[in-house]
C-alpha cells in the first residue's frame, strides 16, 4: 500500500548535517517533517550514513514520541493532556475528538485527513483546555468550539482562526 | 537587519550610544503580544492588521506620530489576549480582535484617546487604564522577565536598548573569570530548573573537575506540565538566555554551549535561532568575541518529546544523539556529562538571572527572597484562578499572595469554586491545601511541606477538582513517561496508577492506603533519577493532606468533587432546565431525552449517558446536576 519512498530526499537531510552519530535525532526529526513518518527506507540509509545500527536507530525512533513509524496525516491534532489543561476539562476535549475522528489517540483517520495525539503540555496552559493543530495553538476550547475547528480543518484550510473564537 | 559586526567592547558601546541619541528609545510604541498564548487567541491576524492599518496612514499623519510597532513576547496575562499595549502612556487593551484595530489606529494611535470597553476590567468590574496599575503587574517583581513582553524578539537592537549585553562587556573588561564565579556564589543563586542546587558550587566544582574542555547546556525543556515560563522567556527575551550562556562560559572558560529545547515550542527554537544568528553576525558569539580573546559559541538541540529528558543526565545522552535514559547520580555531571567531560547545566531562568547579577552585583541580588532562597522566582499560575499566566515574585511570597494577588483570587463563584488546593513542582511536587496558604514560596519550605518548588507551576483547584483523580493522573502520566531503565520505577508506578484508579472506580479498600505508602517507599528509595525518586510525591502528598476524599471514594463510593465516573450519575433540574436543546447537541451517546421547545425540559436516560460531562459544560443554566 505504502508508495515506494524517495530517498532523494533523505539524502538531502543528510547532506545538510555532519556524518556523525551525535546528528541522528535531529536528522530523525527532518526526515519526520519530510514524510510525516519514518520510513524503514530512510531508517536503513541514515543507519548507514551516520554509522549507527539500526538497532540503536530504532531506538532513538521508539524512544521519542516526536516519531512516528506509521505514516501521519496531513494535519496533526494534538490534544493537551497537561495538568492544567485536565483541570480545565481536557478529558472531555478529548473524547470529543475521538468521537468526532473516529480515532484513538496515536492513530490517523483512513482517508489521512487528521492524526490524533494526547500530549502532555504544549505551554499554553492560561488558555486551558488546549489542542495544537500542527504548530498552531488553539486555547479556551470547549466541545461545541472543537466541532467547529475540526469542520473548519477538514473544509477550508485557510479560514481564520479568530472567526471561531468569536460566537460563543 | 544586523549586519555590523562590533569588533571591541567600545564599538559595542558606540553603537547603543547612537541608537539612544537617535531617538529610537523615545519612539511611541505599539506593542502587540505575539506570544504563544496570545497566537492561540488569535494574534497573528490582529498583528498584521495594525501592521497594515500603520502603513497604510498617509505619511503626513504617520511621520508626527513617531511610532514604531512591534510583535513582543508574553505579556503574562495570557487568558485575557490577544494584548495590545500602547507605550509610554501605558494603555492596555485586552482580547483585541482584528475588527477593533481600526478604531485602535484611528481613536488610541491619531486621536490619544482611551477606548474603554478594551481596557482590562479589575476585580469590581471598573476599567484599568495603565498597565502598571493593574492588579496582576502590580504585585510582581519583574527580574528575569524584565525585557518579556517589552522587546521585539528579533530584534538585537531593542535588546541593546534595554541594556542588553552590558553585562557581558562589563565581565570582559573588567572581571577575571574566577570574580565571575565569585560573584555568582555571593549572590548564592540557586537553580531555578526544580532542585534548587547552588549554581555557584555546581559551576566550581564543574571548573575544578579535571579535563580541559568543559562544557555548559541551558535546560530548555520544561517538561512539567503546567509550567511555560522558560518558554515565555525564550520566545520574548532569546538574547537574555544567550548573554547569560556567554557569561557563564567565560567564568567556566568553556568554549561550546547547547541549548535544549523541548519539540512542543516551535516558536521558542525559531526566536533562539534567529538570535544566535543576529547574535554571531555581532561578533557576540563565535571567535573572539568583542575582541576580547574569548571565543564560544552555542548550538541548539531540539529535544523529541520525552519528558525524562528534563533531567540532566537523560537531557545530555539526547544531545548526544541517543535515548535519554539518566545515570546513577553518584556520577556528577560536573565531572562526567556530556561527552563524558565536565558539564554545568542550568535552566533557563537560573541563565537570564546570571546577567541581572552581573549587571546589578550580588549585593542587590541577596536584597531580595528570604534567607536561603535568594531573588525572584517566575511561576505560572493555571487552573482555577482569575489571572491564568506568568507572575514573577519575590522569593518568600506567600501563596495565597500569589493566588489571590496578582492571580485575582478563584474562577468560579460559590461553594464548587472555593479554593481546595495548589499543586506546585509539576509531576514531582505535591498538593499543598487550603491551611498552607500562607506558605512562604521558596526551595525549603516548599519541600518541607511535601511538595518542591520545581521549575514554577503552580495549579489552584477548585472543589470541582478531585484530588484522588489528580493523584492518578499524575501516575498515568509517569508511568507514561518513565523510561523503563529501573525497575521500581517502571512497574511501581504502574501498580500505584492500577491501585488509584481502582479507588477512582469505587473499588479500593482500606488497606490500599498502606500499600501506596509501602509502594512509594520502595519507588523513592530505588529509582536512579528525580522522576522516580519523586513520582510519588503527588499521591503521597495527596493522601497527606485530603485523606478523607480517598476514604469517601473508598468507604461512601462517593466522589465528593464530582469527578470520578464511576461514582457519579447526571440529572437535569427541571426547575432550571428552559429547554434550549445545547446538551442535546453536546451529547454523543444519545442520552439526553427530549425535544427542544421553550418552556420545556429535558431528561438524561442514565443508562446510555457515559457521564462525559459534555452537557453540563454547556448548560448555560447550571441545571445539569452531578450527583
Amino acid at each position: 500500500m505504502t508508495p515506494a519512498v524517495d530517498l532523494k530526499r533523505t539524502e538531502e537531510i543528510l547532506g545538510r548535517y555532519p556524518a556523525e552519530p551525535r546528528q541522528l535525532i535531529s536528522v530523525l526529526q527532518d526526515v519526520q517533517l519530510t514524510y510525516r513518518y519514518l520510513p524503514r527506507e530512510a531508517l536503513e540509509l541514515v543507519s548507514r550514513a551516520l554509522g549507527v545500527s539500526l538497532a540503536k536507530v530504532y531506538g532513538v525512533a521508539t524512544f521519542y514520541k516526536a516519531f512516528s513509524l506509521t505514516p501521519r496525516g496531513e494535519k496533526v491534532l494534538r490534544a493537551c493532556t497537561g495538568t492544567a489543561c485536565h483541570i480545565r476539562g481536557a478529558p472531555l476535549i478529548l473524547n470529543e475528538l475521538k468521537t468526532r475522528l473516529g480515532v484513538s489517540p496515536g492513530q490517523t483517520t483512513p482517508d489521512m485527513k487528521f492524526s490524533l495525539e494526547a500530549v502532555n503540555c504544549v505551554g499554553a496552559c492560561a488558555l486551558a483546555p488546549v489542542v495544537m493543530v500542527d504548530d498552531v495553538a488553539h486555547g479556551g476550547l470547549t466541545v461545541t468550539r472543537v466541532r467547529r475547528l475540526i469542520k473548519s480543518k477538514a473544509g477550508a484550510d485557510q479560514k481564520d482562526s479568530t472567526e471561531e473564537k468569536d460566537g460563543d | 537587519m544586523q549586519a555590523t559586526s562590533y569588533q571591541t567592547v567600545d564599538d559595542l558601546r558606540a553603537h547603543v550610544g547612537k541608537l539612544r541619541s537617535s531617538g529610537e528609545a523615545d519612539r511611541r510604541r505599539l506593542l502587540c503580544c505575539c506570544g504563544t498564548g496570545c497566537i492561540a487567541s488569535g494574534a497573528a491576524p490582529v498583528a498584521e492588521a495594525l501592521h497594515k492599518a500603520l502603513a497604510e496612514l498617509p505619511a503626513d499623519k504617520r511621520a508626527p506620530l513617531n511610532l514604531v510597532m512591534k510583535r513582543t513576547g508574553c505579556h503574562g496575562l495570557c487568558q485575557k489576549g490577544p494584548l495590545v499595549v500602547l507605550m509610554p502612556e501605558g494603555t492596555f487593551y485586552t482580547s483585541v480582535k482584528p475588527k477593533d484595530v481600526p478604531e485602535i489606529v484611528s481613536r488610541s494611535v491619531l486621536g490619544g484617546e482611551v477606548i474603554e470597553r478594551l481596557l482590562y476590567r479589575d476585580a469590581s468590574g471598573k476599567p484599568v487604564q495603565k498597565y502598571s496599575a493593574i492588579d496582576f503587574y502590580a504585585k510582581q517583581t519583574r527580574v528575569a522577565m524584565r525585557n518579556v513582553g517589552q522587546i521585539d524578539p528579533a530584534s538585537l537592537d531593542d535588546y541593546l536598548l534595554r541594556d542588553g549585553y552590558q553585562a557581558l562587556c562589563k565581565v570582559l573588561t573588567t572581571m577575571t573569570p574566577e570574580q565571575v564565579m565569585q560573584t555568582v556564589e555571593k549572590a548564592k543563586l540557586r537553580g531555578r530548573g526544580g532542585g534548587g542546587f547552588d549554581a555557584g558550587r555546581k559551576w566550581r566544582s564543574c571548573k575544578s573537575a579535571k579535563g580541559e574542555l568543559r562544557y555548559i547546556i541551558c535546560n530548555g525543556d520544561e517538561g512539567d506540565p503546567g509550567a511555560f515560563m522558560d518558554c515565555s522567556i525564550m520566545e520574548g527575551d532569546p538574547h537574555g538566555v544567550i548573554e547569560g550562556m556567554i557569561i557563564g562560559a567565560y567564568a567556566l572558560e568553556c568554549h561550546e554551549g547547547y541549548i535544549y529545547v523541548r519539540q512542543e515550542y516551535p516558536l521558542a527554537v525559531k526566536h533562539l535561532q534567529r538570535a544566535l544568528g543576529d547574535a554571531r553576525a555581532a561578533g557576540l558569539l563565535g571567535e573572539n568575541i568583542l575582541g576580547s580573546g574569548f571565543s564560544f559559541d552555542i548550538t541548539i538541540a531540539r529535544g523529541g518529546g520525552a519528558f525524562v529528558c528534563g533531567e540532566s543526565s537523560a537531557l545530555m545522552r539526547s544531545v548526544e544523539g541517543k535515548v535519554g535514559e539518566p545515570r546513577a547520580k553518584y556520577v556528577h555531571a560536573t565531572d562526567k556529562g556530556l561527552w563524558d567531560r565536565p558539564t554545568v547545566l542550568n535552566n533557563v531562568e537560573t541563565w537570564v538571572n546570571v546577567v541581572r547579577i552581573m549587571e546589578r552585583g550580588a549585593d542587590w541580588f541577596c536584597g531580595m527572597g528570604t534567607e536561603r532562597s535568594k531573588g525572584t522566582k517566575a511561576f505560572s499560575l493555571t487552573g482555577k484562578v482569575k489571572h491564568t499566566g506568568i507572575v514573577e515574585v519575590e522569593m518568600g511570597t506567600t501563596l495565597r499572595q500569589i493566588i489571590f494577588g496578582p492571580g485575582g483570587g478563584m474562577l468560579v463563584e460559590g461553594e464548587g469554586g472555593r479554593f481546595k488546593a495548589v499543586q506546585t513542582g509539576g509531576p514531582s511536587g505535591g498538593c499543598l491545601p487550603e491551611s498552607l496558604l500562607d506558605l512562604s514560596v521558596d526551595f525549603d519550605s516548599l519541600t518541607k511541606a511535601g511538595s518542591m518548588m520545581g521549575s514554577g507551576g503552580m495549579i489552584v483547584m477548585d472543589h470541582r477538582t478531585c484530588m484522588v483523580d489528580v493523584a492518578r493522573y499524575f501516575l498515568h502520566f509517569l508511568t507514561d513517561e518513565s523510561c523503563g531503565k529501573c525497575v521500581p520505577c517502571r512497574e511501581g508506578l504502574w501498580q500505584l496508577d492500577r491501585i488509584v484508579s481502582r479507588i477512582c472506580e469505587g473499588k479500593g479498600a482500606e488497606a490500599d492506603l498502606d500499600k501506596i505508602e509501602d509502594l512509594s517507599k520502595a519507588i523513592e528509595l530505588g529509582s536512579l533519577c528525580a522522576l522516580g525518586k519523586s513520582g510519588p510525591t503527588p499521591v503521597l502528598s495527596t493522601l497527606r493532606y485530603f485523606r478523607d476524599e480517598y476514604l469517601a471514594h473508598i468507604k461512601d463510593h462517593r466522589c465528593p468533587a464530582g469527578v470520578c465516573k464511576a461514582l457519579i450519575t447526571y440529572s437535569i433540574d427541571k426547575a432550571l432546565c428552559d429547554g434550549c436543546g445545547a446538551c442535546l447537541a453536546a451529547c454523543a451517546s444519545s442520552a439526553i431525552l427530549g425535544t427542544p421547545k421553550k418552556g420545556d425540559s429535558f431528561e438524561i436516560n442514565t443508562l446510555k449517558c457515559d457521564r462525559c460531562g459534555a452537557c453540563a459544560a454547556v448548560c448555560k443554566r447550571g441545571a445539569i446536576a452531578i450527583s
